[in-house]
């Protein structure tokens, strides 16, 4: 024993020096606040409010004991905290010590709310950044001026944006509470900066309490609710643009199976719907046969699914509906009793509920862009791919020997086979390229819709009208009549509700195609004739 | 080319009355159907209430089919929105049911269906004004299909929207009906529709009397439909939507205001869609909003193909049998239908293009 | 020009442009009452295009057309129909799955309207009508046919009797007789001679110079879209200038 108690004078007498390192005020002032603690009530909340004042690191573990009932008080006046573990060390010093016959500390309510102030300043200056931002927070919440001098110091050592953020929001509000009226006008100032609902509902709340800050909260409160209206502006604008691309990922096939041929398939629903399961089949053939390829199963599937739905698509144009050419409204019942076929083989073969196709982690969760704007990653994504299928679709058209042949063919038939064009292979070719970008679609649906049978049936009416409003052959049309019509659809919903918005959008359409019944980007001259 | 017609003029008068006789022939013989029901259950001869129901069914698919036939086997405009047409003419009717319900309902309520008491409704809508009255009802099984029709195909016939392009039209718009129906707030019963009928005209449903009323109602549509396509198909109207159907801008040079006619036709053979609808929904039972599919439309249109287009008595004909064939199949085998739906649409439009009516018809000159 | 009456049609100055080609340029042409005029020119002249302009398929891109009283630039085609202009088309186009007598009764002057058509019975008057000119162009025989099943010559005999059935007041014949015998070409003359006779306008268009011979009449040459010369066929063929389009093509 004599030993460890030597062992600790020792301890007990290095730490006084390295405290006396410390600036002599600040170490007056934490060591001349604490042992108020160990007083009546009133002395105990004077004693937390001036420790709190003092933004001294030692300060910080000292309150939370005596918040959470673990500071205790010796019989000689000795102050101790009791750490983890019940290892008890003195709270002055932090050294270890005794705590024969000590009992805790009690306090009351008033000193509790002293407590809450003085730990959320203490903790602006924590080293834990986690624990600045809540502090922020909690400082944010009480809204006093006295706060003011800590945040700005807090604040003048902050590196971390995210938590500089939170401070400045808060002093602003600790400004907005200040007597003097300059600095309520600064702070009103700043919050219009931050331009955040909660800002915004903090300077009303200000206006109400101090009438002659009137004028400039209102032109605050207008600043601020421009740059809401911007920021959901884009945020609806965000959402308009990725269902224009789900609509461009599902209408692109039929932009080329009935745009560019002619050829209506009602079928095409269902291309897209194979291409889903195709992907959900390749995420199960990953998962029992090669666990270790079952991350980059989306990525696998997307050629996967072309294939499956352009074979599908080859079949069904050299079997059937090469047969019908000339006859639409034939090609289009026939194409819908296939849809139907299809849909019953794969309700049979997979059951009729819903196929779990799960996400990767890189298309979860949400991304802040600048200014606030919230966007989900995976709508990015389907943006991003619709826009990568339409140019690699382009491509194919403007670029290849297919693409050469396909226009060739559409252009003059006739004309093409002299030239030694063999035009059923072409017609092969280029059905079974559209129904593979339906496949492809389907991929990309399947994240973001559920995997079932009927999964095309939904879309199907969708495709047309976008085919239809953007004109009939112009993959430019298709991609601007999939945008408008998503952002039109997305503008409305606030209005109208989603069911109401697409009505809305149905009837605008057969509105429009009064004035141009041949779309937005019309084919001119005589080949529109036909 | 996709010609097939009843003369104007006809070749041979005699196989026209022919025709005449078989129809009548075939009308009696389903006007028997409930009196032979009313035969004891051991009788030989006797019908089962089962088949009195599912041919009264059968009789306003054959109207809709009827409807379809004289729009597309005449002027060659292929509707997808025949099946929102009936679905609003049975809505009109099953508004009617509803409202007889009166104080009937879960809840009591005196004057509110019961959907609209749950939805916490406190008094009847406008639209819903008058369809306490049959004859109103009725007329507005008719009209609300005959008006949406001429609003749609004004809008699409003027700015000269054909083909292929008019069947999308009119399935988006039988898919944004059907979007609006499934919405509560719509005054429709959403989801569920209207059920629970109680009476027609004083005559409780569901007793023999009333089920043999509605066969018979039905019937009458039918012989009064079939009675004016055949009326419409054999003046000059018809051969007027006929040449419409093979070339169109060369009738135009002729004089004729093309969008009216087709018009006409469109609205009417919208309002005969709404007829059928009517007499549908007091025999089921039930309306809700899954009738306006876009995939019933297509369905219907089918029961033309396999009939026959053109022909009328074919289209009615195709109506029974796809329809028997349903019957049949999804009570002995529910998962082939399906299967052998898909395959009429591809067998039909392959290798059938006149239909059953085309087997029995002399091969065209 | 210079006779008193007011001219049937007049078109000044119109143009037809399809995508930067102007099909019609600046095209002038005026037609009196009972004149019966031969329009000639290469392929691709325009003369179907000025045709279609009148008729109201093709909208002037500028220009006045006037029939009559009327602008034509403001009706649709059933409208200038019902004015009393009537068409036969290069392609000869009849309804295939109507019998001739139906052709012929379709195209017959009576009330057009739905409501009407569905009344519409067959009196004695018009049947006689009808069977004249299933006479006048040989096709009695034929009345009870499908037109699907005509030859080519008799499907453009067809719509001659479609054109006079319509009692227009202004024809307009593109290219009647291709595909005729010469028995038929010389009837066809003698048929539109006498219907300028009994008072109507016919503007017709002809390659055949020796059919447009046989009408003898004022003929118009049209050349990328305008008109190169104007006058009888004789001082029209020895013109330098159509001289020099008809061999330099
Ligand atoms: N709808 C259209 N779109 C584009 N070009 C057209 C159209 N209609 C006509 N043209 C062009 O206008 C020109 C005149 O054509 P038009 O048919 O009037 O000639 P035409 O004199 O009747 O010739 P033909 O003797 O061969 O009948 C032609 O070069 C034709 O290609
Ligand atoms: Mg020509």
């Amino acid at each position: 024993m004599p030993r460890a108690i030597a062992m600790r004078r020792l301890l007990v007498a290095l730490l006084i020096l390295v405290a006396a390192a410390l600036p002599a005020a600040a170490q007056d002032a934490f060591l001349a606040a604490l042992p108020g603690l160990a007083g009546g009530f009133a002395a105990q909340a004077t004693a937390v409010e001036r420790l709190g004042a003092t933004g001294d690191p030692r300060a910080l573990p000292v309150l939370r004991a005596l918040a959470e009932g673990r500071l205790l008080k010796r019989p000689d006046g000795a102050l101790l905290v009791r750490g983890e573990g019940d290892a008890v060390s003195d709270a002055a010093t932090g050294a270890p010590a005794e705590a024969t016959g000590a009992e805790p500390v009690r306090i009351n309510n008033r000193v509790r709310a002293a407590l809450r102030g003085a730990l959320g300043r203490l903790q602006l200056v924590s080293p834990d950044p986690g624990e600045r931002l809540a502090a922020a927070e909690a400082v944010f919440r009480s809204r006093s001026a006295e706060n003011i001098a800590l945040l700005e110091a807090a604040l003048a050592r902050e590196d971390q944006p995210q938590v500089r953020a939170r401070m400045e929001l808060a002093l602003a509000a600790s400004r907005l509470a200040a007597p003097d009226p300059a600095t309520r006008r600064a702070g009103v100032e700043a919050l219009a900066a931050t331009g955040s609902d909660d800002a915004r509902a903090m300077l009303l709340e200000a206006r109400a309490a101090d009438p002659a800050l009137a004028p400039e909260v209102d032109a605050a409160v207008a600043a601020i609710d421009r740059r809401l209206a911007l920021r959901r502006a884009a945020e609806t604008l965000f959402q308009g643009l990725s269902l224009g691309s789900v609509l461009l990922l599902a209408a692109l096939g039929l932009a080329v199976t009935f745009g560019v041929m002619g050829v209506i398939n009602m079928a095409h629903g269902e291309m897209v719907m194979l291409g889903a399961y195709t992907a959900w089949a390749v995420q199960e053939v990953c998962r029992t046969h090669a666990p270790w390829l079952l991350p980059a199963y989306l990525p696998l599937s997307i050629p996967a699914a072309f294939l499956v739905a352009a074979a599908v698509g080859a079949v069904l144009e050299r079997g059937l509906i090469r047969h019908l050419y000339g006859r639409p409204l034939e090609t289009l019942l026939m194409t819908f009793g296939v849809g139907m076929i299809l849909q019953q083989a794969v309700r049979l073969l997979f059951g009729a509920q819903n196929r779990e196709v799960s996400s990767p982690g890189w298309m979860q969760g949400t991304l802040t862009l600048p200014g606030g704007v919230m966007v989900t990653q995976n709508r990015l994504w389907i943006i991003l791919f619709g826009l990568a299928v339409l140019g690699l679709t382009v491509a194919a058209i403007r670029f290849t020997r297919f693409g050469l042949e396909m226009r060739a063919v559409t252009q003059n038939r006739r004309i093409a086979s002299t030239m030694g064009i063999r035009s059923g292979r072409v017609d092969a070719l280029t059905f079974a390229f559209g129904s593979g970008i339906a496949g492809v679609a389907g991929v990309a649906l399947s994240q973001i819709d559920n995997v079932s049978p009927n999964l095309g049936t939904g879309y199907i009416v969708d495709s047309f009208m976008v085919v239809v409003f953007g004109g009939v052959g112009s993959l430019a049309g298709t991609l601007v009549g999939a945008m408008t019509l998503g952002v039109v659809n997305k503008v409305l919903e606030p209005y109208a509700g989603a069911v109401l918005a697409k009505i809305a959008v149905l009837v605008a359409i057969m509105l429009f195609i009064q004035r141009r019944p041949r779309g937005l980007y019309a084919l001119k001259g005589r080949a529109a004739e036909a | 080319m996709t010609t097939t017609t009843t003369a104007a003029h006809p070749a041979l008068p005699a196989a026209r009355v022919g025709l005449r006789a078989v129809i009548l022939g075939a009308l009696l013989l389903l006007a028997l159907l409930p009196i032979l029901n009313r035969l004891p259950p051991d009788s030989a001869l006797h019908v089962s209430d089962f088949a009195v129901s599912v041919t009264g069914k059968w009789i306003c698919y054959a109207i809709l089919a009827l409807a379809i036939d004289l729009i597309w086997g005449y002027a060659g405009i292929l509707s997808l929105g025949h099946g929102a047409f009936f679905a609003l003419g049975g809505y009109a009717i099953g508004m009617h049911l509803m409202r007889l319900i009166g104080d009937r309902g879960v809840y009591g309520h005196p004057v509110l269906p019961d959907f609209m008491v749950f939805l916490g409704w406190r008094e009847l809508p406008w639209y819903w004004w008058g369809f306490d009255h049959f004859a109103f009802a009725f007329a507005m099984a008719l009209l609300v299909p005959g008006a949406l029709a001429a609003v749609v195909g004004y809008l699409a016939f003027r700015s000269r929207i054909t083909g292929v392009y008019f069947s999308i039209i009119t399935q988006a718009m039988t898919y944004a009906l059907m979007l609006a129906f499934f919405r509560n707030d719509m005054g429709f019963g959403g989801n569920n529709g209207f059920t629970d009928f109680k009476e027609l005209l004083g005559l409780p449903l569901h007793t023999p009397e009333a089920r043999a009323a509605l066969f018979y109602a039905s019937l009458a549509g039918l012989a009064g439909a079939l009675w004016l396509c055949r009326r419409v198909a054999g003046s000059k109207l018809g051969r007027v939507l006929v040449a419409i159907r093979d070339a169109e801008s060369r009738v135009r040079f002729l004089g004729y205001d093309v969008t009216a006619h087709k018009l006409f036709v469109f609205v009417l053979s919208a309002m005969l869609a709404g007829l059928a609808g009517a007499l549908y929904v007091p025999q089921v039972g039930i309306i809700n909003p899954g009738e306006f599919s876009p995939g019933n439309s297509i369905e219907a249109v089918i029961w033309v193909a396999v009939g026959g287009r053109g022909t009328l008595v074919g289209a009615a004909l195709g109506a029974f049998s796809v329809n028997a064939l349903k019957t049949w199949l999804t009570s002995v085998a529910p998962d082939l239908w399906l299967f052998v739906l898909g395959g009429l649409f591809i067998a039909v439009t392959l290798f059938l293009p006149r239909g059953l009516a085309g087997l029995f018809r002399r091969r065209e000159p | 020009m210079s006779s008193a009456a007011p001219p049937v049609l007049y078109l000044d100055g119109v143009s037809v442009v399809f995508d930067g080609f102007r099909a019609l340029n600046d095209l002038s042409l005026v037609v009196d009452p009972g004149e019966l005029r031969a329009v000639i020119g290469p392929n691709g002249a325009g003369k179907t295009t000025m045709m279609d302009v009148i008729t109201g398929k093709t909208r002037p891109t500028s220009g006045t057309v006037r029939f009559g009283d009327h602008d034509l630039t403001q009706l649709d085609e059933a409208a200038i129909a019902n004015l009393g202009i009537g068409r036969k088309f290069q392609k000869p186009t009849v309804f295939d799955a109507l019998t001739v007598f139906e052709n012929l009764e379709l195209a017959l002057k009576a009330p057009r309207g739905p409501v009407a058509c569905l009344r519409w019975m067959l009196t004695g008057e018009a049947r006689r009508r009808i069977e004249a000119t299933l006479e006048e162009i040989g096709l009695a025989a034929r009345a009870r046919d499908r037109a699907g099943v005509l030859s080519h010559g008799q499907r453009q005999w067809l719509e001659i009797g479609m054109l006079l059935m319509q009692d227009p007041e202004l024809l307009l014949v593109d290219e009647p007789v291709a595909g005729m015998t010469d028995q038929e070409t010389e009837h066809t003359a003698t048929l539109l001679r006498r219907i300028a006779e009994g008072g109507r306008s016919v503007v017709v268009v002809e390659h055949d110079l020796e059919f447009v011979r046989a009408l003898g009449r004022k003929v118009t040459v049209l050349h990328e879209g305008s008109v190169l010369s104007e006058g009888p066929i004789d001082q029209v063929q020895n013109d330098p200038r159509v001289i020099e389009v008809y061999l330099g093509r």
